[in-house]
């Protein structure tokens, strides 16, 4: 058992660095004359190869990690959100299978690198099931919702490069501020990874006292406490005191525990932000689009329209059709506005109403890049924001 | 009606935009598809005459025009999907925790979200998604739904259906995908017709020009998941009718036999027993997650059941026999199906006080040996007990679910899950009364550390009553009555459900995805062959996947002297 574990974390440790020398070989391609044209160079088979081995490393881990714990590996955050990273990774090769666009993957593969490490904040023990996640439904819906997700992501990372490569950064106006607000998200996500794997290494621990609904309950923090629990008491000695007091308007279980992490994150991601434009001395937007300079952007236009013309069905299929299911089988109701399932709802009617948009003149280009990172947005807030603060059925932590 | 004949001898509709046959731009009607002022056709439907754009009088026209124009659909899913996550903000009534201040929704949303809460709550957020505007919304859509398809579908059919293989030149040249070639050899354009029916494009010839094309199918795509999107939305409407759907909630004892409410009391069940397990914390997959869990994580809910039909009995007046349908282990996940009726493990409540013995001590005895005893049945508490005519208890308040919150102290509920009692004692001969507190048993346990929703209380429940409070709120008491043995239920919750909207659901939501993949993962792809002079002209059209449509172009044209299309954009 001990052994399939371990086997199963070398496997995914794997797959990670084998996505890093992917990405860089991907990078590699943009040297090369004709960066979308049918023939691809060494540096492209090279990094697609790599990518695909890396997705069967992850696969294995995937493989093993379900002998070892006897249920499919999807069932908590970590699980969850490192299979979403490797739902990516398979979409990435799809589309890359179509179009044979080597610079898709200097942007998709770090996409999915930060998911994989994202994930690994979370415990990372085998966890068992409770009850109500019995059932080979688990399996079905959730894999099919993460691989409509993964497909959905493309759209994302085509419209992401639309933008980089479209808006003018000469001049500052809305959209590159925007555009640089989107970048500047991916720096705070990047800073909590780092802030979380640097205290996790030492394992930090800090134990508040609070009242929660008339009982004492306790909460560990992992990171030192900028914000403690509203009306707490530190137990653990010789750590940091706390600052401040989170606001007693934040409800929930660990709620000071969750604002301080964003705290962490904030401080973080824009120390490393600030670096970043310190050493660029331009915007990111800026220092990355003449990377893009090559490429078409019909072509990533494209990218972004038919991914979610693919993503879409399965989308619906996994994250509606087959949670009625579930649900039906569980609890006799295949549908009861709970929080994830209304906000699976709002991502269908969105990518829905970008399926019109599309319909109409003026909407291709630029402002269906833009919708593409607000639908990102908007599946990302339901896998972060509605799994950790708004409680309900699929609260995992 | 107002024909319109094209000068290729084919007569339109009305409203026409591009000829059915031919494609020529009807004179007069390019403003509504925006045309006029555009280098390249809009092809969207073909060009075909809708009711929408072609009338706009009446009443009946305008609302027509309004629900089936795109714009106005999109808006309504945008509101829609805002009005969603208004919803999500703060939970649902329904969904308001059993630990919560108060399940009243008055009460709730204020005490706990503060004047937010208290917006929100008299806003109706609280049941939004039942809300009359929320249910507008969606029937908004609905009719967007049906009024759209309608207005696009019979056009583009008749147009698509219509279509000729020659096509004017103004047609051609105004496709996105254009090129000329000035010599082209009949040989070549056999090469170009052989490759293309390979790529299974089927082929229409007219003196020449050519059209071949494929996918067709995928057009009707939408029209189709629409019609599936409107029968679930019928579904639902169904669904709120009690004959449709059925849904009650019944608790039952261990062995306890009860009606099954909602099948008019045709049904019976009996509870053999509940079954709660737990994952072992030994258990060597999962001791590293349990550890770090510190609770109890329950591995299974059981409940074990025999259903049973009542038979009418033959005679009038004679008790109804009870025949045995079935026996069921009912699980999550595996709910117990009879008679269409479904039965579903929804909750479970293991330590339910249903008699609770107290004993009377002198206070400060060393031998301490009990004065008297009583037995409160908690399901019919009484107000006064007399206990062999020297003591007489009266209940002065009796909370079933104790709790304490911010000083106050309150019966969550109305079942017996912590009860606690303020006694009023009367001593022999006396007529004044010594107050005394006793109760809060799950508290104590939950002090000792015991997840009393995970584990049984039966066997140790006398012990643990042992160290529930007895207090003494004035100190002058000479006795105390203390907790002597706690008789536990065990209770299952199953709820019943019968739904006849199943199948519309279902037939709606596979004619939706049988609709969605036909429109997304198949395109309609055309490509012309327009001879003139020596050459010809080429275009082509798709609705989707502009670069595919260019492969197959590039394939049949390989080696060819024919010119590869150039995508043509607008000036502006």
């Amino acid at each position: 058992m001990e052994g399939l574990l371990n086997a199963s974390s070398t496997m995914l440790f794997t797959a990670f660095i084998l996505y890093l020398v992917a990405t860089l070989f991907f990078g590699a391609t943009i040297k090369e004359k004709n960066s979308e044209q049918k023939k691809s160079g060494f540096a492209g088979k090279l990094a697609i190869t790599l990518t695909i081995l890396g997705l069967v490393a992850q696969l294995i881990y995937f493989i093993t990690r379900w002998m070892a714990s006897g249920h499919a590996p999807v069932s908590n955050m970590f699980e969850f959100v490192t299979f979403l990273g490797m739902c990516l990774v398979l979409a990435f090769i799809i589309i890359y299978l179509i179009y044979k666009l080597n610079i898709l993957g200097l942007f998709a593969l770090p996409i999915a690198m930060i998911f994989i490490a994202y994930a690994s904040v979370f415990p990372t023990e085998i966890a068992p099931l409770v009850p109500s996640l019995k059932s080979y439904w688990l399996y079905i819906h959730v894999t099919t919702v993460a691989l409509g997700s993964g497909i959905l992501f493309v759209s994302f990372v085509a419209g992401l490069m639309y933008l980089i490569r479209q808006v003018d950064q000469r001049k500052r106006d809305a959209r590159v501020v925007s555009l640089e607000v989107v970048l500047y998200f991916i720096f705070l996500l990047l800073g909590f990874i780092l802030i979380s794997s640097v205290f996790s290494a030492m394992n930090y621990s800090a134990i508040f006292e609070y009242d929660l609904n008339g009982k004492r309950v306790m909460t560990e923090y992992e990171l030192p406490a900028i914000a403690a629990p509203n009306e707490s008491t530190l137990v653990t000695e010789g750590v940091m005191k706390p600052w401040f007091e989170t606001p007693s308007w934040m409800q929930g279980s660990h709620a000071g525990r969750k604002f301080n992490s964003v705290i962490w994150s904030m401080v973080v991601g824009s120390a490393l932000y600030g670096l970043t434009r310190l050493l660029l001395r331009k915007r990111v937007g800026a220092a990355i689009s003449p990377l893009l300079k090559k490429v078409n952007p019909e072509l990533l236009d494209e990218i972004n329209y038919r991914a979610v013309a693919i993503g879409f069905p399965i989308f619906t299929l996994g994250g509606l059709i087959f949670a009625s299911i579930w649900a039906q089988e569980a609890w006799g109701r295949f549908w009861g506005w709970d929080p994830k399932e209304v906000w699976a709802l709002i991502t269908w009617f969105f990518y829905a109403a970008y399926l019109h948009l599309r319909l109409s003149r003026g909407w291709h280009g630029e402002k269906s890049a833009w919708l593409a990172i607000i639908g990102f947005g908007i599946i990302l807030f339901n896998l972060i924001v509605v799994n950790l603060v708004i409680a309900g059925l699929h609260s995992y932590a | 009606m107002k024909h319109i004949k094209c000068e290729c001898g084919h007569v339109n509709p009305e409203g026409t935009v591009l000829c059915e046959a031919c494609g020529k731009p009807i004179e007069g009607n390019q403003h509504i598809d925006g045309n006029d002022k555009k280098k390249l056709l809009n092809m969207r439907y073909e060009g075909s005459a809708r009711r929408s754009t072609t009338f706009n009088k009446s009443i009946v026209d305008k609302v027509w025009s309004f629900f089936s124009s795109v714009k106005v659909g999109v808006w309504l899913i945008v509101i829609a999907l805002i009005a969603s996550g208004i919803g999500t903000i703060l939970p649902l009534e329904q969904y308001i925790p059993a630990n919560a201040i108060s399940r009243d929704p008055a009460i709730f949303y204020p005490e706990t979200y503060g004047l937010f809460g208290k917006v929100y709550y008299q806003l109706g957020f609280h049941n939004l998604y039942s809300s009359w505007w929320y249910l507008i919304i969606l029937a908004s859509i609905g009719v967007s739904l049906v009024i759209c398809s309608i207005d696009r579908f019979v056009p583009l059919y008749r147009a698509l259906k219509r279509q000729k293989a020659k096509r004017h030149e103004s047609f051609i040249n105004r496709q996105r995908f254009y090129s000329q070639t000035e010599v082209v050899s009949q040989e070549e354009i056999n090469t170009v017709k052989k490759r293309l029916q390979k790529q299974r494009y089927r082929i229409k010839e007219e003196n020449g020009h050519i059209v071949a094309e494929k996918g067709r199918f995928s057009r009707w795509g939408p029209y189709v998941n629409h019609i599936g999107l409107i029968i679930i939305l019928i579904a639902a409407l169904l669904r709120t009718t009690s004959f449709f759907y059925l849904s009650e909630y019944v608790w039952v004892r261990d062995g306890e036999l009860t009606v099954i409410p909602g099948t008019d009391s045709e049904y019976y069940i009996e509870n053999k027993k509940f079954i709660l397990d737990t994952y072992d914390i030994n258990d060597k997959r999962f001791k590293d997650a349990l550890a770090k869990e510190g609770r109890i994580i329950p591995s299974n809910f059981q409940t074990n059941v025999t259903i049973f039909k009542a038979e009418e009995p033959e005679v009038i007046g004679v008790e109804e026999d009870l025949v045995k349908i079935n026996d069921f282990e009912i699980r999550m996940n595996e709910p117990a199906k009879f008679g269409g009726y479904i039965l579903y493990q929804q909750g479970y409540q293991i330590n339910e006080f249903s008699k609770m013995t107290f004993k009377i001590y002198q206070l400060n005895d060393p031998e301490a040996e009990a004065l008297g005893e009583f037995t409160v049945d908690l399901f019919d508490p009484k107000t006064e007990y007399e206990i062999d005519s020297e003591f007489r208890v009266e209940v002065v308040e009796y909370y079933p679910d104790y709790t304490l919150t911010e000083d106050q102290v309150r019966s969550k509920t109305k079942d017996s899950n912590n009860p606690a009692f303020v006694f009023n004692l009367y001593p022999p001969g006396s007529e004044d009364a010594e107050i005394s507190f006793v109760g809060d048993v799950i508290g104590s346990a939950e002090d000792l550390g015991i997840d009393t929703s995970a584990v049984d209380l039966q066997p140790m429940g006398n012990v643990i009553g042992s160290f529930a409070p007895s207090i003494d709120p004035t100190g002058e008491n000479q006795y105390r009555i203390l907790i002597d043995s706690i008789e536990f239920d065990r209770k299952s919750g199953l709820s019943i459900k019968r739904d006849y909207t199943i199948p519309f659901f279902v037939l709606g939501t596979l004619i939706f995805m049988i609709g969605v993949i036909q429109g997304m993962y198949w395109q309609h792809r055309r490509i012309w062959i327009h001879p003139k002079k020596e050459g010809i002209l080429l275009a082509a059209h798709t609705n989707k996947n502009w670069f595919g449509l260019k492969k197959d172009i590039e394939k049949v044209i390989d080696g060819t002297s024919i010119q590869m299309v150039e995508e043509q954009k607008e000036d502006d």
